[in-house]
This record gives structure tokens, sequence and C-alpha cells, in this order.
């Protein structure tokens, strides 16, 4: 559930020079502020968080995220606080040339021949949810059903139990929401983290698996192994990037058809649709927002920006641009055109982009199957959390 | 060969980020190699029947990077 740090912060008067992504209209509904913003002044300006840039158009979207000489992701999330220096987590904290042979070590477990292995599981995983709460006719989807599905496939990727997930869970939420606003939180976080792991490091370096863990010990840089610490480092950055995000993609596809009967009975009928519907809800309700420190002074779009700055790259915002998607509003299951920038754009396009489509696919399939009539259940509210990753924290359905 | 032209598409190697739709939309048109990253297969000449496949793979990649030649 999201903590309500928003209680506190001034309220924005101006979100074109005062924009606060952390305020609670943004966190409830940003569609709107996006609009606005992108048909009235498509680089926005704060002076909250040190100093911060809103682009909201596509074009200025990627524009940054192609930019990496002006744009570093030395640090990719729009803080209260700068530390220097940043921490390191390559391959998202890294820039050219270092950036492509970190990420390289990452690419080869996730490519699509590759997630066809997990596929089963998968299945299997999400069955064994459901099984919990059908009897039930209801249940709260966030925290019961799309919360457990991506902590357990990466615990089996990793080859650790799957009943661990819960602690992931807590980590990532200490690390994404409490971290943004609370430095000692977040080290804290990181540091259980990489305690719990570096065991298995140590043990999976002396006998090596098949799992994720073994994989990333026996890649080689430059003929070399990489040091224990940025093997830590890589499985941290994984359960970081890829556990809320999901769980985030799966919780807004299924609030969408939740609230869109007809787009849900569509689907149900022609299944053949699962592939582009499952590319509109990622365009449409794209969860993730990174960001950049501008490094050099430039312009986008005909907007001058500073140095030392921060500029944060919502993704988001560009899906919704209607210069790039006609009826950019509207959830259109069979959007024949799609080039959303959900994964990014450019370089540090998402590892883990199959891996997700998979996991979403796999999860929504299986609900349809058992659960093909749910709705909002009125009594109880939809709630968002806040920061890089948005999804819904608590989604109380009721079926049939 | 479609309407007595050849047509063929290609993956620019530099824009290419493996974000891997046009593999999903084109299976027989394109490979992947062992980062994710996509390439036309062989000659990348659009067999009849595929032509539709081949415009869906364009339209859906984010890096612009899958081309259609037609000659
Ligand atoms: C629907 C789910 C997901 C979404 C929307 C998503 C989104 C993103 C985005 C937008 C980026 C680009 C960051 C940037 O430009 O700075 C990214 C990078 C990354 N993602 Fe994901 N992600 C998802 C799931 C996953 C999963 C499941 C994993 C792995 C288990 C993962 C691992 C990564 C990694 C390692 C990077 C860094 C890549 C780089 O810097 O080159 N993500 N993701
Ligand atoms: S869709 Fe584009 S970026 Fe993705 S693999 Fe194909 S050519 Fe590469």
């Amino acid at each position: 559930m999201a903590e309500d740090t928003t209680r506190t912060r001034p309220s924005v008067l101006d979100w074109s020079t005062d924009w606060d992504h952390l305020a609670a209209e943004w966190r409830d509904n940003p569609y709107p502020i996006w609009d606005e913003l992108r048909a009235t002044c498509p680089v926005a300006h704060t002076k909250r968080y040190l100093g911060a840039y809103l682009p909201t158009t596509y074009a200025a979207v990627k524009a940054i995220a192609y930019d990496t000489k002006n744009f570093s992701s030395r640090r990719v999330v729009v803080r209260e606080v700068r530390p220097e220096p940043p921490m390191p987590s390559p391959p998202i904290s890294s820039d050219p040339p270092h950036h492509k042979p970190a990420k390289q070590l990452l690419l080869p477990p996730f490519t699509p021949d590759e997630m066809k292995k997990l596929e089963p599981r998968a299945r299997a995983i999400c069955n064994e949810l459901i099984d919990r709460f059908i009897a039930d006719g209801r249940c709260d989807a966030a925290q019961m059903y799309t919360r457990h599905i991506p902590v357990r496939v990466i615990a089996h990727m990793l080859d650790v139990p799957e009943s661990d997930g819960d602690q992931f869970i807590q980590w990532i939420h200490e690390i994404l929401e409490l971290g943004i606003t609370d430095d000692d939180i977040l080290m804290k976080a990181v540091h259980e983290m990489s305690m719990y792991f570096a065991g298995y490091v140590e043990a999976r370096t002396k006998k090596p698996g098949h799992d994720l863990i073994s994989r990333i010990i026996m890649a080689r840089q430059d003929g070399k192994p990489l040091p224990p610490q940025e093997v830590l480092g890589m499985i941290r950055l994984l359960l970081i990037a890829g556990i809320d995000t999901t769980w985030s993609a799966i919780g807004a596809s299924l609030w969408h058809l939740a609230k869109t009967p007809a787009d849900r009975q569509r689907l149900i009928a022609e299944p053949e649709l699962m592939p582009t519907a499952i590319e509109e809800f990622l365009r449409a309700y794209a969860p993730v927002t990174m960001a950049r420190e501008v490094v050099q002074d430039t312009v986008i779009e005909g907007c001058p920006v500073k140095a030392g700055n921060m500029v944060l790259l919502s993704f988001p915002a560009a899906n919704r641009d209607p210069a790039m998607f006609p009826d950019a509003d509207k959830v259109i299951l069979d959007r024949q055109e799609n080039r959303h920038s959900a994964f990014g754009l450019g370089i540090h396009r998402c590892v883990g982009s199959n891996l997700a489509r998979l996991e979403m696919t796999v999860a929504i399939e299986e609900w349809l199957k058992r659960i093909p009539d749910f709705r909002l259940d009125p009594a109880f509210p939809v709630t968002w959390s806040e920061g890089t990753v948005r999804g819904p924290r608590q989604l109380p359905f009721i079926f049939g | 060969m479609a309407g007595g032209k050849v047509v063929r598409v290609r993956v620019d190697p530099d824009k290419c980020q493996g974000h891997n739709r046009c593999k999903a939309l084109a299976p027989a048109l394109f490979e992947l190699d062992e980062y994710g990253n996509s390439k036309e297969i062989g000659d990348g000449i659009v067999p009849e029947g595929q032509l539709e496949a081949a415009y869906l793979a364009r339209a859906n990649c984010p890096e612009m990077a899958v081309e259609i030649i037609e000659e």
C-alpha cells in the first residue's frame, strides 16, 4: 500500500512551473496533468527535488533517451536528495561506453526462447494463487494475485525459495517508494538484500547450477568473471527492476478489464487478440517512469535545459501523446500500430521485457479462464503506488 | 514477391535494441541473436503471404529499426 508522503507536501499551484510527481493528484490520475502540459508547456520545470524538468511529448522523451551524452543515467530517480557519488547499479546507471558490456551479461538469460521454458511454471503459479481465493467470490487482486506472480517467477529463475517472495516485496517497497524520501531506509534495504544473496553467490561460485545466479557468476566480461560485489549488484537490480514493474502492469490490465466489461468479453471471445491487447495495456498504463541527470546545457524540443537539473523521463506520458498514437486516451485492444515506450527507448531497453510480456500474458489468460466475470467492489477504494513505478496496490474485485 | 515487385525487410543493426516486436509479429522473417537483437532471415525477401506481417513488424518497432525496401 502506498504510504501517504504527500500529506505534508505543499500543494502544486502551477504544474508547468512547480510540478510534483509525488502529489496525490498525480498518483491517483496523472493523465489529465500530462495532457494539459503537453498542449501548453511540453518541457515543464520544477524547483522541487533540487530542480527537474518534465517532458510530456513522445518526441521529447525519445530525444532524451537517445541523447546519452547530455542526459546521464548516473541517477535514474528524481529524489529529494542527491548523494555523491551516486550508487552505481550497472547497466541501468551506466552510460556509454560502460553500459554495453554490463548489459550484454544480462541479456542471454532473458531472450524469448529462454522465457518459453518458464511458461509452465508461470501458469502453475497463477493457478496456485487463484485456488486460494476463488471460492470466496471476491479478492484484493493486487494483494492476493498480481503481487505474487513476478516474485515467484524470479525466485524460480534464481532458484531460491519462492516463499521468500514476501521478503523481496518488502525490500522493493523500501527501495522504490520509501527510499525516494528516506535515504536510511533505502541503504538498509540494499544492505539486507546483499546479505541475503551473498550466501547463494558463494555456494554457487563453488558449485554452479543452471539458475540465473549461476549464469551471472559464470558470465565473462573481457574474459574475466565479475567480482562478487558486482554479481550481487546485478541480482539486486533484477529484483528492483523486475518485481513492482510487472506487478503494476498485470494489475493495471486487470483493473482495466474489471471496469470495462466490453473489452473483457471481447478478449474472452477473441483470445487471438491477446498479443495486441497486452501491448495496448503496456502503452496505456505504462508503469515505469525513469529519470536522467542533465550533465551539459542543451535544448530539447526548442526548450533550453540546464546542467545540474534532473529530467523525469515519463514513458507513460510519451505513450499518451496523440501526435504519436491516434486516440491516445482510448484503449484499443487490436491497435495495429503501436510503438509504445513502456520498456524504454534506446540503449537502456528493458532487459526483462520478454519476461514481463510472458508474465502479463499468462496472468491475464489464466485469470480469464478461471474468473471470466468480475468487477470492481464499490465497497473498497482502488489505490495506486507513487514514484518510479505506478500501479494498483489495492484492487478489490467481486466475481460473478 | 508481391504484386510483381520484390519486397525485402531489413533490420538496421545500429538502431535495433532487441524489443523483439518484429520476431513476435513476423517469425518467418526475423531471427534473434543470443542477446535478443534481430536480423532479417537470409536475404530478407518477403514471400507471398508475409507482406502484412512485414508491415506490422515495421509498425511496431519502437526504435524504427525495421525497414521495408520495395524494388
Ligand atoms: C512490465 C514490466 C516492466 C516494465 C514496464 C519495465 C520498464 C523498464 C524501462 C522503462 C526501462 C528503461 C530504463 C531507462 O531507460 O533508464 C527498464 C530497464 C530495465 N529493466 Fe525493466 N521493466 C519491466 C520488467 C522488468 C523485468 C521483469 C526485469 C528483470 C527481471 C527488468 C529488468 C530491467 C533491467 C535490468 C533494466 C536496465 C536495462 C539497461 O539499463 O540497459 N524489467 N525497464
Ligand atoms: S522490433 Fe525493432 S528493436 Fe525490436 S528486435 Fe525488432 S528490429 Fe530490433
